[in-house]
Protein backbone atom coordinates (compact mmCIF):
# COMPACT_ATOMS: atom_id res chain seq x y z
CA UNK A 1 0.00 0.00 0.00
CA UNK A 2 1.72 3.26 -0.58
CA UNK A 3 1.26 6.18 0.82
CA UNK A 4 1.42 9.72 -0.20
CA UNK A 5 3.81 12.09 1.29
CA UNK A 6 3.84 15.22 -0.64
CA UNK A 7 1.41 16.33 -2.74
CA UNK A 8 1.60 19.67 -4.48
CA UNK A 9 -1.72 21.46 -5.51
CA UNK A 10 -2.12 24.10 -8.13
CA UNK A 11 1.26 25.39 -6.88
CA UNK A 12 2.89 28.43 -8.19
CA UNK A 13 5.70 30.17 -7.78
CA UNK A 14 7.28 33.48 -8.86
CA UNK A 15 10.59 35.99 -9.02
CA UNK A 16 8.43 39.34 -8.99
CA UNK A 17 6.22 39.18 -11.72
CA UNK A 18 8.23 36.40 -13.36
CA UNK A 19 6.16 33.38 -12.95
CA UNK A 20 8.80 30.30 -13.01
CA UNK A 21 6.89 27.61 -11.69
CA UNK A 22 3.13 27.09 -13.07
CA UNK A 23 0.42 24.99 -11.83
CA UNK A 24 2.15 22.14 -10.29
CA UNK A 25 -0.30 18.78 -9.27
CA UNK A 26 1.97 16.05 -8.57
CA UNK A 27 1.68 13.37 -5.87
CA UNK A 28 4.96 11.99 -4.05
CA UNK A 29 4.51 8.74 -2.43
CA UNK A 30 6.50 7.85 0.34
CA UNK A 31 10.04 6.00 0.35
CA UNK A 32 10.59 6.91 -2.94
CA UNK A 33 13.12 8.45 -5.66
CA UNK A 34 11.69 11.04 -7.72
CA UNK A 35 14.22 12.70 -10.32
CA UNK A 36 12.77 15.91 -11.87
CA UNK A 37 14.32 16.47 -15.22
CA UNK A 38 14.13 19.25 -17.79
CA UNK A 39 16.46 22.15 -19.55
CA UNK A 40 18.60 24.59 -17.69
CA UNK A 41 15.81 27.84 -16.04
CA UNK A 42 12.47 25.78 -16.31
CA UNK A 43 11.83 26.05 -12.44
CA UNK A 44 13.38 22.45 -11.15
CA UNK A 45 15.06 24.62 -8.72
CA UNK A 46 12.65 26.99 -7.47
CA UNK A 47 10.01 23.95 -7.52
CA UNK A 48 12.19 22.16 -5.03
CA UNK A 49 13.16 24.97 -2.94
CA UNK A 50 9.08 25.79 -2.63
CA UNK A 51 8.77 22.51 -0.98
CA UNK A 52 10.84 23.37 2.23
CA UNK A 53 10.16 27.46 1.96
CA UNK A 54 13.70 28.46 1.14
CA UNK A 55 12.20 29.65 -2.50
CA UNK A 56 10.81 32.69 0.14
CA UNK A 57 14.38 33.66 1.61
CA UNK A 58 15.32 35.11 -2.01
CA UNK A 59 13.66 39.06 -2.10
CA UNK A 60 10.89 39.22 -4.17
CA UNK A 61 10.03 35.57 -4.51
CA UNK A 62 6.82 34.65 -3.64
CA UNK A 63 4.50 31.55 -3.87
CA UNK A 64 0.82 30.28 -3.85
CA UNK A 65 -0.97 27.00 -4.13
CA UNK A 66 -0.40 24.27 -1.88
CA UNK A 67 2.15 21.73 -0.91
CA UNK A 68 0.82 19.37 1.30
CA UNK A 69 3.07 17.26 3.82
CA UNK A 70 1.12 14.44 5.12
CA UNK A 71 -1.96 16.06 4.72
CA UNK A 72 -0.54 19.70 6.24
CA UNK A 73 0.36 22.43 3.44
CA UNK A 74 3.68 23.84 4.17
CA UNK A 75 2.98 26.87 2.58
CA UNK A 76 0.64 27.67 6.49
CA UNK A 77 3.09 25.95 8.65
CA UNK A 78 6.60 28.14 10.01
CA UNK A 79 8.99 27.45 7.67
CA UNK A 80 11.10 26.29 10.68
CA UNK A 81 9.06 23.43 10.86
CA UNK A 82 8.94 22.64 6.88
CA UNK A 83 12.21 22.40 6.85
CA UNK A 84 13.31 20.22 9.94
CA UNK A 85 10.67 17.78 7.89
CA UNK A 86 12.15 18.52 4.68
CA UNK A 87 16.15 18.34 4.25
CA UNK A 88 18.04 19.73 1.63
CA UNK A 89 21.50 19.13 0.11
CA UNK A 90 22.59 21.38 -2.97
CA UNK A 91 24.43 21.45 -5.77
CA UNK A 92 27.91 22.95 -4.67
CA UNK A 93 28.92 21.46 -1.10
CA UNK A 94 28.29 23.57 1.59
CA UNK A 95 29.83 22.40 5.05
CA UNK A 96 30.16 24.49 7.92
CA UNK A 97 33.81 25.80 7.38
CA UNK A 98 34.20 26.67 10.52
CA UNK A 99 33.00 23.31 12.06
CA UNK A 100 34.66 20.35 12.52
CA UNK A 101 33.10 17.32 10.46
CA UNK A 102 31.85 16.07 14.05
CA UNK A 103 29.92 19.20 14.43
CA UNK A 104 28.98 19.55 10.99
CA UNK A 105 27.24 16.27 11.29
CA UNK A 106 25.34 17.50 14.36
CA UNK A 107 25.23 21.22 12.92
CA UNK A 108 21.02 20.70 12.55
CA UNK A 109 21.27 20.46 16.86
CA UNK A 110 24.31 22.50 17.31
CA UNK A 111 23.39 25.51 16.03
CA UNK A 112 20.08 25.27 17.29
CA UNK A 113 20.99 25.20 20.60
CA UNK A 114 19.70 21.60 20.97
CA UNK A 115 21.79 19.86 23.74
CA UNK A 116 22.68 16.73 23.41
CA UNK A 117 24.70 14.08 25.74
CA UNK A 118 27.99 12.90 24.54
CA UNK A 119 26.95 9.49 23.60
CA UNK A 120 23.69 10.62 21.81
CA UNK A 121 25.68 12.49 20.10
CA UNK A 122 28.57 10.38 19.18
CA UNK A 123 25.86 7.69 18.24
CA UNK A 124 24.04 10.45 16.00
CA UNK A 125 27.48 11.16 14.15
CA UNK A 126 28.40 7.58 13.83
CA UNK A 127 24.98 6.61 12.64
CA UNK A 128 24.50 9.74 9.91
CA UNK A 129 27.86 8.60 8.36
CA UNK A 130 27.40 4.96 8.16
CA UNK A 131 24.14 5.80 6.53
CA UNK A 132 26.14 8.40 3.76
CA UNK A 133 29.35 5.77 3.81
CA UNK A 134 31.56 7.77 5.08
CA UNK A 135 32.52 6.75 8.19
CA UNK A 136 35.04 4.61 7.25
CA UNK A 137 36.75 7.50 5.48
CA UNK A 138 36.27 10.03 8.34
CA UNK A 139 36.32 8.21 11.80
CA UNK A 140 39.91 9.24 12.63
CA UNK A 141 39.82 12.95 11.69
CA UNK A 142 36.22 13.74 13.08
CA UNK A 143 37.83 16.86 14.63
CA UNK A 144 39.03 18.11 11.00
CA UNK A 145 37.42 20.81 9.40
CA UNK A 146 34.93 19.93 6.80
CA UNK A 147 36.26 22.16 4.30
CA UNK A 148 39.60 19.35 4.48
CA UNK A 149 37.47 17.04 2.52
CA UNK A 150 37.40 16.29 -1.17
CA UNK A 151 34.36 17.50 -2.92
CA UNK A 152 32.78 14.62 -3.08
CA UNK A 153 33.14 13.42 0.64
CA UNK A 154 31.93 17.08 1.73
CA UNK A 155 28.55 16.48 -0.27
CA UNK A 156 28.55 13.21 1.49
CA UNK A 157 28.76 15.19 4.49
CA UNK A 158 26.18 17.39 3.36
CA UNK A 159 23.77 14.49 3.01
CA UNK A 160 24.89 13.43 6.38
CA UNK A 161 23.78 16.64 8.11
CA UNK A 162 20.95 16.70 6.34
CA UNK A 163 20.19 12.96 7.72
CA UNK A 164 21.08 13.72 11.39
CA UNK A 165 17.78 15.84 11.59
CA UNK A 166 15.99 12.65 10.74
CA UNK A 167 13.83 14.47 7.74
CA UNK A 168 10.75 12.45 6.46
CA UNK A 169 11.93 13.94 2.99
CA UNK A 170 15.46 14.80 1.29
CA UNK A 171 15.32 17.30 -0.88
CA UNK A 172 18.77 17.32 -3.58
CA UNK A 173 19.15 20.03 -6.17
CA UNK A 174 21.84 18.22 -9.02
CA UNK A 175 23.52 17.23 -5.97
CA UNK A 176 26.69 15.47 -8.31
CA UNK A 177 26.80 18.56 -10.65
CA UNK A 178 29.80 19.85 -9.06
CA UNK A 179 31.68 16.20 -8.47
CA UNK A 180 33.74 14.01 -10.49
CA UNK A 181 32.31 10.74 -12.29
CA UNK A 182 33.88 8.64 -8.91
CA UNK A 183 32.27 10.49 -6.31
CA UNK A 184 29.22 10.85 -8.47
CA UNK A 185 28.77 6.94 -8.41
CA UNK A 186 29.21 6.86 -4.59
CA UNK A 187 26.29 9.27 -4.40
CA UNK A 188 24.25 7.66 -6.75
CA UNK A 189 24.59 4.03 -4.56
CA UNK A 190 23.74 6.00 -1.68
CA UNK A 191 20.49 6.75 -2.77
CA UNK A 192 19.12 3.13 -3.13
CA UNK A 193 20.04 3.14 0.58
CA UNK A 194 18.73 6.14 2.08
CA UNK A 195 15.38 5.46 0.02
CA UNK A 196 14.54 2.84 2.53
CA UNK A 197 14.13 5.53 5.34
CA UNK A 198 13.45 8.95 3.25
CA UNK A 199 11.28 10.08 0.31
CA UNK A 200 13.84 11.75 -2.13
CA UNK A 201 12.85 14.04 -4.93
CA UNK A 202 16.41 14.92 -6.94
CA UNK A 203 16.56 17.12 -9.32
CA UNK A 204 19.51 16.09 -12.26
CA UNK A 205 20.36 17.16 -14.90
CA UNK A 206 22.15 13.85 -15.84
CA UNK A 207 19.27 11.84 -17.72
CA UNK A 208 21.77 8.53 -16.41
CA UNK A 209 21.44 9.43 -13.21
CA UNK A 210 17.46 10.08 -13.56
CA UNK A 211 17.41 6.59 -14.87
CA UNK A 212 19.84 4.85 -12.44
CA UNK A 213 18.40 6.27 -9.16
CA UNK A 214 14.81 7.17 -9.45
CA UNK A 215 11.49 5.25 -9.39
CA UNK A 216 9.58 7.93 -10.68
CA UNK A 217 11.06 10.79 -13.51
CA UNK A 218 8.98 14.23 -13.49
CA UNK A 219 9.60 16.43 -15.93
CA UNK A 220 9.90 20.12 -16.12
CA UNK A 221 9.27 22.58 -19.76
CA UNK A 222 9.08 26.70 -18.99
CA UNK A 223 7.85 25.71 -15.56
CA UNK A 224 5.23 23.31 -16.32
CA UNK A 225 5.37 19.28 -14.93
CA UNK A 226 4.93 18.33 -18.18
CA UNK A 227 5.22 14.44 -17.37
CA UNK A 228 4.87 12.54 -13.94
CA UNK A 229 5.14 8.61 -14.40
CA UNK A 230 7.76 5.48 -13.52
CA UNK A 231 10.88 6.64 -14.28
CA UNK A 232 10.72 3.18 -17.28
CA UNK A 233 7.86 4.47 -19.19
CA UNK A 234 9.09 8.34 -18.93
CA UNK A 235 12.13 6.47 -20.36
CA UNK A 236 10.49 4.32 -22.94
CA UNK A 237 7.55 5.77 -23.68
CA UNK A 238 6.59 9.14 -22.58
CA UNK A 239 3.53 10.74 -23.72
CA UNK A 240 4.49 14.32 -24.26
CA UNK A 241 6.35 15.01 -27.47
CA UNK A 242 8.12 17.13 -25.20
CA UNK A 243 9.60 15.07 -23.15
CA UNK A 244 9.82 12.77 -26.10
CA UNK A 245 12.35 15.25 -27.72
CA UNK A 246 14.24 16.23 -24.41
CA UNK A 247 15.21 12.14 -24.10
CA UNK A 248 16.14 12.22 -27.15
CA UNK A 249 18.25 15.00 -26.93
CA UNK A 250 16.65 17.43 -29.02
CA UNK A 251 17.46 19.75 -27.11
CA UNK A 252 18.79 20.09 -23.49
CA UNK B 1 64.51 41.05 -43.91
CA UNK B 2 64.11 44.41 -42.61
CA UNK B 3 61.22 44.45 -41.04
CA UNK B 4 61.93 41.15 -39.47
CA UNK B 5 64.86 43.62 -37.77
CA UNK B 6 62.69 46.58 -37.23
CA UNK B 7 60.50 44.31 -34.98
CA UNK B 8 63.37 43.09 -32.80
CA UNK B 9 64.82 46.38 -32.61
CA UNK B 10 61.36 47.88 -31.30
CA UNK B 11 60.79 44.66 -29.01
CA UNK B 12 64.21 45.38 -27.54
CA UNK B 13 63.29 49.28 -26.86
CA UNK B 14 60.13 47.53 -25.11
CA UNK B 15 62.21 45.30 -23.02
CA UNK B 16 64.17 48.55 -22.30
CA UNK B 17 61.02 50.32 -21.07
CA UNK B 18 59.58 47.61 -19.34
CA UNK B 19 62.51 47.50 -17.41
CA UNK B 20 62.80 51.15 -16.63
CA UNK B 21 59.31 50.84 -15.13
CA UNK B 22 59.87 48.02 -13.10
CA UNK B 23 62.78 49.94 -11.62
CA UNK B 24 60.29 53.01 -11.31
CA UNK B 25 57.47 51.33 -9.23
CA UNK B 26 60.13 49.74 -7.16
CA UNK B 27 61.25 52.91 -6.23
CA UNK B 28 58.14 54.30 -5.49
CA UNK B 29 57.20 51.41 -3.42
CA UNK B 30 60.33 51.86 -1.34
CA UNK B 31 59.68 55.53 -1.31
CA UNK B 32 56.46 55.18 0.73
CA UNK B 33 58.26 52.93 3.70
CA UNK B 34 60.96 55.97 3.93
CA UNK B 35 58.80 58.01 5.76
CA UNK B 36 57.90 55.17 8.18
CA UNK B 37 61.44 54.10 8.41
CA UNK B 38 62.15 57.90 9.37
CA UNK B 39 59.76 58.54 11.95
CA UNK B 40 60.27 55.42 13.74
CA UNK B 41 64.28 56.02 13.86
CA UNK B 42 63.77 59.54 15.38
CA UNK B 43 61.23 59.06 17.68
CA UNK B 44 63.16 55.86 18.65
CA UNK B 45 66.36 57.81 19.25
CA UNK B 46 64.67 60.59 20.86
CA UNK B 47 62.60 59.30 23.14
CA UNK B 48 64.57 55.90 23.76
CA UNK B 49 66.51 58.11 26.49
CA UNK B 50 63.33 58.59 28.63
CA UNK B 51 62.37 54.61 28.74
CA UNK B 52 62.82 53.40 32.35
CA UNK B 53 60.58 52.17 34.98
CA UNK B 54 60.98 55.85 36.63
CA UNK B 55 59.41 57.41 33.87
CA UNK B 56 56.30 56.05 34.28
CA UNK B 57 55.48 57.48 37.76
CA UNK B 58 58.19 60.40 38.14
CA UNK B 59 60.67 62.06 35.86
CA UNK B 60 63.61 63.27 37.26
CA UNK B 61 64.90 65.82 34.89
CA UNK B 62 61.61 67.81 34.68
CA UNK B 63 60.72 66.96 38.11
CA UNK B 64 56.89 65.76 37.00
CA UNK B 65 54.85 63.06 37.76
CA UNK B 66 55.40 60.48 35.01
CA UNK B 67 53.16 59.55 32.25
CA UNK B 68 51.68 56.11 33.79
CA UNK B 69 47.98 57.86 34.23
CA UNK B 70 48.11 58.78 30.98
CA UNK B 71 48.76 55.13 29.35
CA UNK B 72 46.09 53.97 31.73
CA UNK B 73 43.69 57.09 30.82
CA UNK B 74 44.16 55.88 27.36
CA UNK B 75 43.27 52.65 27.68
CA UNK B 76 40.04 53.08 29.87
CA UNK B 77 38.85 56.19 27.26
CA UNK B 78 39.73 53.63 24.03
CA UNK B 79 38.11 50.77 26.43
CA UNK B 80 35.08 52.28 26.99
CA UNK B 81 34.43 53.64 23.03
CA UNK B 82 35.37 49.71 22.70
CA UNK B 83 32.50 48.99 24.53
CA UNK B 84 29.91 51.62 22.96
CA UNK B 85 31.26 51.30 19.30
CA UNK B 86 31.89 47.12 18.90
CA UNK B 87 28.44 46.02 19.48
CA UNK B 88 26.58 48.84 17.75
CA UNK B 89 29.30 48.63 14.71
CA UNK B 90 29.09 44.80 14.34
CA UNK B 91 24.87 44.71 14.35
CA UNK B 92 24.67 47.92 12.08
CA UNK B 93 27.15 46.11 9.41
CA UNK B 94 25.48 42.73 9.75
CA UNK B 95 22.09 44.96 9.34
CA UNK B 96 23.61 46.60 5.92
CA UNK B 97 24.96 43.02 4.83
CA UNK B 98 21.56 41.19 5.47
CA UNK B 99 19.79 43.85 3.64
CA UNK B 100 21.36 44.66 0.73
CA UNK B 101 19.18 45.95 -1.63
CA UNK B 102 17.00 48.20 0.47
CA UNK B 103 16.28 52.04 0.38
CA UNK B 104 16.94 52.54 4.05
CA UNK B 105 20.67 50.64 4.18
CA UNK B 106 21.54 52.66 0.78
CA UNK B 107 20.81 56.01 2.41
CA UNK B 108 22.80 54.55 5.88
CA UNK B 109 25.60 53.30 4.42
CA UNK B 110 26.13 56.80 2.76
CA UNK B 111 24.93 58.68 6.14
CA UNK B 112 28.38 55.94 7.41
CA UNK B 113 30.83 56.91 4.76
CA UNK B 114 29.98 60.52 5.22
CA UNK B 115 30.88 59.83 9.41
CA UNK B 116 33.74 58.45 8.28
CA UNK B 117 34.84 61.57 6.44
CA UNK B 118 33.80 64.17 9.21
CA UNK B 119 37.05 65.77 10.20
CA UNK B 120 38.08 64.28 14.29
CA UNK B 121 38.31 67.96 15.30
CA UNK B 122 34.65 68.10 14.40
CA UNK B 123 33.54 64.93 16.32
CA UNK B 124 35.24 66.28 19.34
CA UNK B 125 33.61 70.06 18.75
CA UNK B 126 29.71 67.99 18.37
CA UNK B 127 31.15 65.66 22.03
CA UNK B 128 31.65 68.64 23.58
CA UNK B 129 28.44 70.45 22.59
CA UNK B 130 26.35 67.30 23.40
CA UNK B 131 28.18 65.72 26.21
CA UNK B 132 30.74 68.45 28.02
CA UNK B 133 28.67 71.74 27.93
CA UNK B 134 25.43 70.30 29.04
CA UNK B 135 27.58 69.50 32.40
CA UNK B 136 30.09 72.02 32.70
CA UNK B 137 32.72 69.31 33.22
CA UNK B 138 35.00 67.69 30.42
CA UNK B 139 34.97 63.84 31.04
CA UNK B 140 36.71 60.65 30.09
CA UNK B 141 33.59 59.28 28.99
CA UNK B 142 33.00 62.33 26.90
CA UNK B 143 36.19 61.46 25.22
CA UNK B 144 34.85 57.39 24.84
CA UNK B 145 31.83 58.44 22.84
CA UNK B 146 33.85 60.91 20.20
CA UNK B 147 36.53 58.21 19.89
CA UNK B 148 33.16 55.26 19.22
CA UNK B 149 31.84 57.91 16.69
CA UNK B 150 35.27 57.71 15.15
CA UNK B 151 35.53 54.18 15.26
CA UNK B 152 31.61 53.64 14.13
CA UNK B 153 32.03 53.74 10.52
CA UNK B 154 35.37 51.99 10.22
CA UNK B 155 33.74 48.64 11.85
CA UNK B 156 30.39 49.08 10.20
CA UNK B 157 32.00 49.13 6.89
CA UNK B 158 34.87 46.15 7.38
CA UNK B 159 32.23 43.52 8.87
CA UNK B 160 29.76 44.61 6.43
CA UNK B 161 32.23 43.74 3.40
CA UNK B 162 34.01 40.80 5.68
CA UNK B 163 30.24 39.58 5.26
CA UNK B 164 29.30 40.32 1.97
CA UNK B 165 32.43 37.78 0.90
CA UNK B 166 30.56 35.31 2.29
CA UNK B 167 28.74 32.62 0.32
CA UNK B 168 24.87 32.90 -0.03
CA UNK B 169 25.55 28.56 0.31
CA UNK B 170 26.57 29.38 3.65
CA UNK B 171 23.17 30.82 4.74
CA UNK B 172 21.02 28.43 2.85
CA UNK B 173 22.53 25.91 4.47
CA UNK B 174 22.15 27.64 8.39
CA UNK B 175 18.10 27.84 6.97
CA UNK B 176 17.74 24.82 5.38
CA UNK B 177 18.61 23.02 8.89
CA UNK B 178 15.44 25.08 10.24
CA UNK B 179 17.67 27.90 12.05
CA UNK B 180 15.68 30.96 12.16
CA UNK B 181 16.96 34.03 11.19
CA UNK B 182 19.11 35.34 14.58
CA UNK B 183 20.98 31.65 14.71
CA UNK B 184 22.08 32.01 10.68
CA UNK B 185 23.98 35.39 11.77
CA UNK B 186 25.16 34.24 14.97
CA UNK B 187 25.87 30.90 14.83
CA UNK B 188 27.32 30.89 10.96
CA UNK B 189 27.53 34.23 9.15
CA UNK B 190 29.60 36.13 12.31
CA UNK B 191 32.01 32.93 13.04
CA UNK B 192 32.88 32.62 9.82
CA UNK B 193 33.68 36.11 9.25
CA UNK B 194 35.17 36.77 12.32
CA UNK B 195 38.56 37.29 11.68
CA UNK B 196 37.44 40.20 9.14
CA UNK B 197 35.08 41.79 12.08
CA UNK B 198 37.92 41.66 14.30
CA UNK B 199 40.73 42.87 12.27
CA UNK B 200 38.06 45.95 11.37
CA UNK B 201 37.75 46.05 14.62
CA UNK B 202 41.72 45.79 16.06
CA UNK B 203 42.08 48.78 13.15
CA UNK B 204 39.22 50.71 14.51
CA UNK B 205 41.08 50.75 18.41
CA UNK B 206 44.29 51.45 16.30
CA UNK B 207 43.34 54.30 14.55
CA UNK B 208 41.60 56.11 17.60
CA UNK B 209 44.55 55.31 19.78
CA UNK B 210 46.18 57.93 18.25
CA UNK B 211 43.43 60.49 18.45
CA UNK B 212 43.94 64.19 19.92
CA UNK B 213 41.50 66.35 18.44
CA UNK B 214 38.46 64.29 19.84
CA UNK B 215 39.69 64.66 23.05
CA UNK B 216 41.44 67.97 23.43
CA UNK B 217 37.67 69.19 24.71
CA UNK B 218 35.93 66.15 26.01
CA UNK B 219 38.44 64.17 28.16
CA UNK B 220 40.82 67.23 28.43
CA UNK B 221 43.28 65.69 30.54
CA UNK B 222 44.42 66.42 34.15
CA UNK B 223 47.59 65.86 36.07
CA UNK B 224 47.29 62.75 38.48
CA UNK B 225 45.52 59.24 37.95
CA UNK B 226 41.95 59.33 37.53
CA UNK B 227 39.59 56.40 37.16
CA UNK B 228 36.65 58.41 37.73
CA UNK B 229 34.93 58.36 33.57
CA UNK B 230 32.69 62.03 34.14
CA UNK B 231 35.99 63.43 34.88
CA UNK B 232 38.89 65.16 33.00
CA UNK B 233 41.03 62.24 32.54
CA UNK B 234 44.94 62.27 30.97
CA UNK B 235 45.42 59.93 27.36
CA UNK B 236 49.10 60.17 25.64
CA UNK B 237 48.23 61.87 22.88
CA UNK B 238 46.99 64.62 24.66
CA UNK B 239 49.83 64.81 27.06
CA UNK B 240 52.17 64.67 23.72
CA UNK B 241 50.26 67.78 22.47
CA UNK B 242 50.71 69.39 26.27
CA UNK B 243 54.34 68.63 26.69
CA UNK B 244 54.91 68.88 23.29
CA UNK B 245 53.64 73.11 23.27
CA UNK B 246 54.94 74.04 26.87
CA UNK B 247 58.56 74.92 25.33
CA UNK B 248 60.40 73.48 28.25
CA UNK B 249 63.27 71.08 26.48
CA UNK B 250 63.22 69.10 29.52
CA UNK B 251 59.15 68.22 29.24
CA UNK B 252 59.85 68.32 25.59
CA UNK B 253 61.68 65.20 26.06
CA UNK B 254 59.18 63.81 27.84
CA UNK B 255 56.90 64.26 25.02
CA UNK B 256 59.13 62.17 22.99
CA UNK B 257 58.76 59.26 25.04
CA UNK B 258 55.24 59.05 25.52
CA UNK B 259 55.22 59.24 21.69
CA UNK B 260 57.53 56.00 21.44
CA UNK B 261 55.26 54.35 23.92
CA UNK B 262 52.70 55.67 21.50
CA UNK B 263 53.49 54.12 18.51
CA UNK B 264 54.44 50.82 19.62
CA UNK B 265 51.25 50.38 21.40
CA UNK B 266 49.92 51.13 17.84
CA UNK B 267 52.83 49.32 16.16
CA UNK B 268 51.52 46.21 18.45
CA UNK B 269 48.27 46.50 17.82
CA UNK B 270 48.61 46.47 14.16
CA UNK B 271 50.46 43.29 14.68
CA UNK B 272 48.38 41.82 16.78
CA UNK B 273 45.53 42.12 14.03
CA UNK B 274 47.95 40.32 11.51
CA UNK B 275 48.18 37.42 13.83
CA UNK B 276 44.45 37.06 14.78
CA UNK B 277 43.32 37.47 11.14
CA UNK B 278 45.58 34.92 10.18
CA UNK B 279 44.71 32.66 13.13
CA UNK B 280 40.73 32.64 13.31
CA UNK B 281 40.27 33.14 9.30
CA UNK B 282 38.00 30.62 8.12
CA UNK B 283 39.03 29.03 5.13
CA UNK B 284 35.95 29.01 2.96
N1 LIG C 1 17.30 34.41 -7.67
C1 LIG C 1 16.54 34.59 -8.76
N2 LIG C 1 16.01 35.81 -9.01
C2 LIG C 1 15.24 36.01 -10.10
N3 LIG C 1 14.93 35.07 -11.00
C3 LIG C 1 15.43 33.83 -10.81
C4 LIG C 1 16.26 33.54 -9.68
N4 LIG C 1 16.62 32.23 -9.74
C5 LIG C 1 16.04 31.75 -10.85
N5 LIG C 1 15.32 32.70 -11.50
C6 LIG C 1 14.55 32.52 -12.74
O1 LIG C 1 13.64 31.48 -12.56
C7 LIG C 1 13.65 30.59 -13.65
C8 LIG C 1 13.79 29.18 -13.16
O2 LIG C 1 15.05 29.03 -12.56
P1 LIG C 1 15.49 27.69 -11.87
O3 LIG C 1 14.38 27.21 -11.02
O4 LIG C 1 16.77 27.96 -11.21
O5 LIG C 1 15.70 26.73 -13.11
P2 LIG C 1 16.42 25.32 -13.18
O6 LIG C 1 16.83 24.91 -11.81
O7 LIG C 1 15.42 24.43 -13.79
O8 LIG C 1 17.59 25.51 -14.09
C9 LIG C 1 14.78 31.01 -14.56
O9 LIG C 1 14.22 31.51 -15.73
C10 LIG C 1 15.50 32.10 -13.84
O10 LIG C 1 15.72 33.18 -14.71
MG1 LIG D 1 18.77 24.57 -11.01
Amino acid sequence: MESTIIKSVGYNAYFGDNHVVKNVNMEIARNKAIAVMGPSGCGKTTFLRGINRMHELIPGATANGQILLDGEDVLEMHPIFVRLKIGMVFQRPNPFPNLSIYDNVIAGYLLNGIKLPKSEKDIIVEKSLTKVALWNEVKDSLVKKGSFLSGGQQQRLCIARAVAMEPEVLLFDEPTSALDPISTSTVEDLFHELKRNYTLIIVTHNMQQAARVSDLTAFFYMGELVEYDDTKVMFTNPKDTRTQNYITGRFS
Amino acid sequence: MTAKKNISSKIKFRIGISGFFKGLVILFAFSCVIPLLFILFYIIQAGASKIKWSFLIHDELSDSAGILHAILGSFEIVIFASLISIPIGILCGIFFSENKGSKFTYWSRLAVDILQGVPSVVVGVIAYAWLVRPFHQPSAIAGSIALAIMMLPIIIRSTEETLNLLPDSLREAGYALGLPFHRVVLKVIVPCGISGILSGVMLSIARVAGETAPLLFTAYGCTFLSNDITKPMETLPHLINKFATQGDPKVLDMAWGAALILLFWVLLLNIFTKLITRKWKVQL
